[in-house]
């Protein structure tokens, strides 16, 4: 199957840019995707279910492509975690915003992925990509063997690479950079991610203020009684406008700023990854040089063969590396802007809703008798 | 009590007598019942047992007329109402009596160990002899009866307040002097006098009170069908009706008696008249003070006057006083079983206040900062006077009640600030009040109080209200652990939290009983407000006597709640408490959840604060530099955000949970006035179980044939059906409290959440609107970025 998959490279056979999860259904403790793609040739849509374990297969065939230059330089597209149905804490804070609601911001993540992957100049070539958003057969029910996954695993062990001086300035700047980033981002998550859940729970708050408010009603005819019962009544509505306001306003904060600084978040992650990977190699040719360097004339020829051989890989590692930080660059911030402008565009919607509604509710108080 | 006594006949066995006699005095709120009790026995038993007892009675100094025996015992009657002035002036006489006495009255029966008890009997003795001789042929039943009545009447007299012993001690001693000479017509006279100023004085006291101008009216008729002797009967309808005739229709007890003395009384009673003028002018002062509601304390001018008139009086020597008083209950006697009716009916209306004077004499007492020995029985008298129009008007009145609703008048709680180190510290309070009543000397007036004061203010009015069945709003509860922190100085939110909620519960209490028509009109409320110093000793009191007597009251409550099942009568009552209850429930419910929503409100602030930071971290993190800048705005954007939400809090705080828990606590008074209520119905309950056993012990008796003993049975069943009416007329009068309070409870509550709402949706709003002017100032920087 890997061998036929790496064979076909063509072009993808739908549009990259308006791939959607449409759906998800939740059987037992799986989720099932469904996803939806529009077809390059005419009209017509591709509708696929997948899996969490079809997205990992999709990962690991992209991480496995061996006739691409320079993969290692890759900034693959962050894929979700894997979400989990019956959400623990643990799982929660592993999940951050995507845990969040009935699955939505997940969709979102992962169609954002799919996105990505789809329009990636390097990895959208790839014909796992193709099977994954239009074969009608789920492609990854069956384990498949980990090969670079595994490798990049083994090298997460190494850990002390990580500090290695770089030969390339930019790099080096960017390596730092890309440290602190990843730092502040995640930070900034979270507290965003808590902001939420507080308002999530103020909303429930409201809820059983104004549930319980509905209990203050009295049944008479004694007119006191009746207005103190309209008083609880219009209350009970308030505190409802209230806590829908307040949900509204979470959910803003979810599906524009949250998305969008989970994603920042996941990339700097995924950016750092590729530098790291970067880092590796340089480590691996430097070694090489040294030993070709030492090597016997029995071995010195081959010796000299891997150290090319790893010189041409890092060279081109260095180039892809180059040409995805810029393109990272520029697209991250054009889509923290957007999550920015469409945050402050919901929430100052939500706003003027929510004041309107207070105007209008305090008209009624005052009016009443 | 005629008719009942007739129906009755055989007197009671001592020893049971002496059991009610001292399951009552356990019952300190019936001690004004019991001496009315003890006189009772005591004088009916005298003419048969002590007969021949030749003691002079020395003291007096012109004392033929046997007033001084009632009078030593007039004067321990007295005495509890208003003892500091009785022990100084009418001690003298009566020096070791008040104690004994209830011996005493017990055990006439006996030989007359003591001085005094010898005395007493000998001239009671005597009083009858001579009375008899006054009214020439009278019958011994009647003269039995006269004693019988005479007493009652004393009783009444007695047991009502000090007002009326008060005015009783008005008459000299000149007067009852010539009384002795004079003949029957004189006598008659005295009656009509007696009775005028005994009429008086309800009648200034109930003015307002319909009932007992009913029975006035009613009185004469029936005096003509149950009248033993023809003779008197005629006196009585001379003077008797015409006279009570007279204050019905007028109502003021002033005018009436002066009419009705006419010329010899003037010539007789020219002094207790202009006394008692004087009295009833005072009396007027009082009302009208009252109804201008000037306090007690700012009354100094009016209340001086009367401090005076007391003073004197004190200085006429005690036997004058008491003289004059038997005077008048012998010849009241006269008038027959019917007056003797109404006088009950006038002791049921007076010692309906009883208690509660008595109880605010002792505390008084306990205060011991008023010099003067007439002041406290002064006090008494006033706030009585004050009290009771206070409270009528409540009842008569509805509209009035709508109109002082909006009284004007605003206090304010303001610069909490502790005083002291350590454990010994405290929180003090500026009180401010703004008013434009004409009760306050001042517009505005600003005091300083600490917290325990406002605890001691709350324990005296519902001391003096609660059994009223008014329902008395509860300040703050203390709070250890707040306190505790205060007092150790850890300055952090928790803390500042704690003393603004309490500062803000604090002023709400306050402007709940000033907006209350009936407390605002308490002298110890205008104190409050007004007097720069407060008495420290009342403060301890409530720190410490009273916390605790409160929370054996209402273990006490508590146990009475399981024990006494009422049967209501009343469906309203049933569904208000019932009512109450599910809306207790229901507040303390919805107060948790406002608790926690001000939890998360609070948390969303502190989150939105590290959000805050964690983005400007961002922000001069970031390279780009309009997505620096624009993260910087954003920091600068949720700071800003963190102080609404804080704001927020706050208000939900202030607005709901506060709001919430005073009513709960209000809620509580309110099941405290009903138990009021409850409680006054078991007085009543039993006073019937009483009364019911009364009257089999009469039947026994009737049966076993003893004549002696009936007599006092029969006496006793008019005691309790005396008391019966009076329970059952204060248990009404409290179920009539509790409804209108309720009622108003209602009113107040559905206006407070009203407005209390109002303010929160315009703050509500008023943050919205700030919020909107945060995202449009933001917006353009986000649209900047690319």
């Amino acid at each position: 199957m890997m061998e036929e998959v790496q064979d076909v490279t063509s072009a993808l056979s739908v549009h990259g840019h308006n791939i959607k999860v449409t759906d998800v259904l939740k059987d037992g403790d799986t989720l099932t995707f469904v996803i939806v793609s529009q077809k390059v040739s005419g009209t017509g849509e591709y509708h696929v279910d997948r899996t969490y374990d079809d997205v990992e297969w999709l990962q690991q065939h992209l991480f496995s492509q061996e006739d691409v230059p320079g993969l290692h330089g890759v900034i693959f597209p962050p894929v979700p975690a894997k979400p989990q149905v019956n959400v623990t804490a643990k799982g929660m804070k592993q999940l951050g915003f995507l845990g969040l609601g009935e699955w939505q911001p997940y969709c979102k993540a992962l169609e954002t992925f799919l996105r990505q992957v789809a329009s990636h100049d390097l990895l959208k070539k790839n014909k796992a990509v193709e099977i994954f958003l239009t074969s009608s057969d789920p492609p990854g029910r069956q384990r498949v063997k980990k090969n670079i996954f595994n490798w990049l695993s083994q090298a997460m062990d190494e850990m002390r690479k990580e500090g290695h001086k770089d030969v390339d300035e930019f790099f080096q700047a960017q390596r730092d950079q890309n440290l602190v980033m990843t730092g502040c981002t995640k930070n900034a998550t979270e507290r965003f991610l808590e902001v939420v859940l507080t308002e999530q729970k103020i909303a429930v708050a409201c809820g059983h203020f104004s549930a319980a408010l509905h209990l203050c009603v009295e049944a008479g005819e004694d007119p006191v009684k009746q207005a103190f019962s309209r008083i609880c009544v219009k209350l009970s509505e308030v505190l409802e406008s209230m806590k829908k306001n307040m949900m509204s306003v979470a959910e803003n904060n979810v599906n524009t700023l949250g998305l969008g600084l989970d994603l920042e978040s996941r990339y700097q992650e995924a950016e750092k990854e590729m530098l790291f990977r970067r880092t590796c190699k340089l480590v691996e040719l430097e070694t090489a040089r040294r030993s070709a360097e030492k090597a016997k004339p029995v071995k010195k020829a081959a010796m000299e063969e891997v150290k090319k051989a790893a010189e041409s890989e890092f060279d081109h590692i260095s180039r892809v590396a180059k040409q995805e930080i810029a393109q990272f660059e520029s697209e991250r911030v054009q889509m923290l802007q957007q999550a920015l402008v469409g945050w402050c565009e919901q929430q100052l919607l939500t706003a003027k809703e929510s004041a309107d509604q207070f105007d209008r509710y305090l008209q009624a108080f005052r009016g009443m008798a | 009590m005629a008719s009942s006594s007739e129906r009755s006949p055989p007197p009671f066995p001592d020893s049971e007598d002496q059991d009610v006699l001292d399951s009552e005095e356990v019952g300190g709120r019936e001690s004004d019942e019991d001496d009315g009790e003890d006189l009772f026995m005591s004088t009916s038993e005298q003419p048969l047992t002590e007969m021949d007892t030749t003691l002079p009675s020395a003291t007096q100094p012109s004392d033929v007329l046997m007033s001084s025996p009632l009078d030593i015992m007039s004067d321990p009657l007295i005495e509890p109402f208003s003892s500091p002035v009785e022990n100084k002036s009418a001690g003298e006489v009566v020096s070791e009596p008040s104690d004994d006495f209830v011996d005493l009255t017990n055990n006439v029966t006996e030989p007359a160990a003591d001085g005094v008890t010898t005395e007493a009997n000998d001239s009671a003795a005597i009083s009858s002899d001579d009375f008899f001789d006054i009214l020439g042929s009278e019958s011994e039943a009647l003269r039995e009866e006269v004693v019988v009545v005479d007493d009652n009447a004393e009783a009444a007299a007695a047991a009502g307040k000090s007002e009326v012993t008060g005015s009783v001690t008005d008459p000299p001693g000149t007067g009852k002097q010539e009384v002795k000479e004079t003949s029957t017509a004189a006598v008659v006279d005295i009656s009509g006098d007696s009775s005028a100023s005994d009429t008086q004085q309800p009648s200034g006291i109930d003015k307002i009170v319909n009932p007992l101008v009913d029975l006035l009216s009613d009185a004469p008729p029936s005096a003509d069908a149950k009248k033993p002797s023809r003779a008197a009967m005629d006196l009585f309808e001379d003077e008797g009706s015409d006279l009570f005739a007279e204050p019905r229709q007028t109502k003021s007890a002033k005018q009436p008696q002066k009419s009705l003395f006419g010329e010899p009384d003037e010539d007789l009673f020219g002094e207790p008249l202009g006394a008692a003028k004087k009295k009833s002018i005072n009396k007027e002062h009082k009302d009208k003070s009252v109804t201008i509601k000037a306090a007690a304390v700012n009354n100094a001018g009016p209340l001086q006057e009367p401090a005076d008139l007391f003073s004197e009086e004190a200085v006429t020597t005690a036997p004058t006083k008491s003289n004059t008083s038997t005077v008048q209950s012998k010849t009241n006697g006269v008038h027959s079983e019917e007056e003797a009716d109404i006088f009950a009916e006038a002791t049921v209306e007076l010692s309906l206040d009883s208690p509660r004077s008595e109880r605010k004499k002792k505390k008084e007492e306990e205060e011991a900062d008023k010099p003067s020995a007439s002041a406290p029985s002064l006090s008494v008298a006033a706030s009585l006077a004050k009290t009771q129009p206070a409270a009528l008007e409540e009842l008569e009145e509805e509209d009035e009640e709508e109109q002082e609703d909006t009284f004007d008048i605003f206090v304010s709680v303001k610069d909490p600030e502790k005083i002291g180190d350590g454990m010994n510290a405290y929180m003090a309070y500026k009180v401010s009040t703004q008013t434009t009543l004409a009760m306050f000397r001042n517009k505005t007036f600003t005091v300083r109080r600490r917290f325990s004061d406002f605890l001691g203010l709350y324990e005296k009015l519902c001391e003096k209200h609660g059994p009223n069945g008014f329902i008395v709003p509860p300040p703050p509860e203390k709070n250890l652990l707040g306190m505790t922190k205060m007092k150790v100085g850890k300055e952090d939110s928790s803390s500042t939290d704690f003393v603004e909620r309490r500062r803000g519960a604090l002023e709400r209490y306050l402007q709940r009983i000033v907006n209350h028509p009936s407390l605002l009109q308490d002298p110890d409320v205008r104190e409050f407000l007004e007097r720069e110093e407060l008495p420290r000793a009342v403060s301890t009191q409530a720190l410490s006597g009273a916390g605790f007597l409160k929370m054996i009251n209402k273990a006490t409550d508590a146990v009475s709640k399981m024990t006494i099942k009422m049967n209501e009568s009343d469906v309203w009552f049933e569904e208000k408490l019932q009512e109450v209850e599910s809306a207790d429930q229901q507040f303390r419910k919805l107060h948790a959840l406002v608790e926690s929503l001000v939890v998360h409100r609070k948390e969303l602030s502190v989150n939105t604060a590290s959000f805050a930071k964690s983005t400007a971290m961002l922000g001069s993190a970031e390279d780009n530099t309009a997505l620096s800048r624009a993260l910087s705005q954003l920091a600068e954007l949720e700071d800003k955000m963190e102080q609404l939400h804080q704001d927020q809090a706050t208000n939900d705080t202030f607005s709901f949970a506060e709001l919430i828990a005073d009513y709960i606590r209000l809620l509580g008074s309110v099941r405290a006035s009903f138990d009021h209520r409850m409680k006054a119905w078991q007085r009543w309950q039993d006073a019937q179980t009483m009364l019911q056993k009364k009257r089999e012990t009469e039947a026994k008796l009737l049966w076993a044939n003893k004549p002696d003993k009936l007599q006092l049975a029969k006496e006793e069943i008019a005691e309790w059906e005396a008391k019966v009416t009076q329970y059952e007329r204060d248990f009404e009068r409290v179920s009539t409290t509790v409804r209108k309070e309720v009622l108003r409870f209602e009113k107040e509550k559905a206006r407070n959440f009203k407005l209390r709402i109002i303010t929160y949706l315009e703050s509500q709003l008023q943050s919205q609107q700030q919020l909107i002017k945060y995202w449009e100032a933001f917006l353009p920087e986000a649209k900047a970025i690319a």
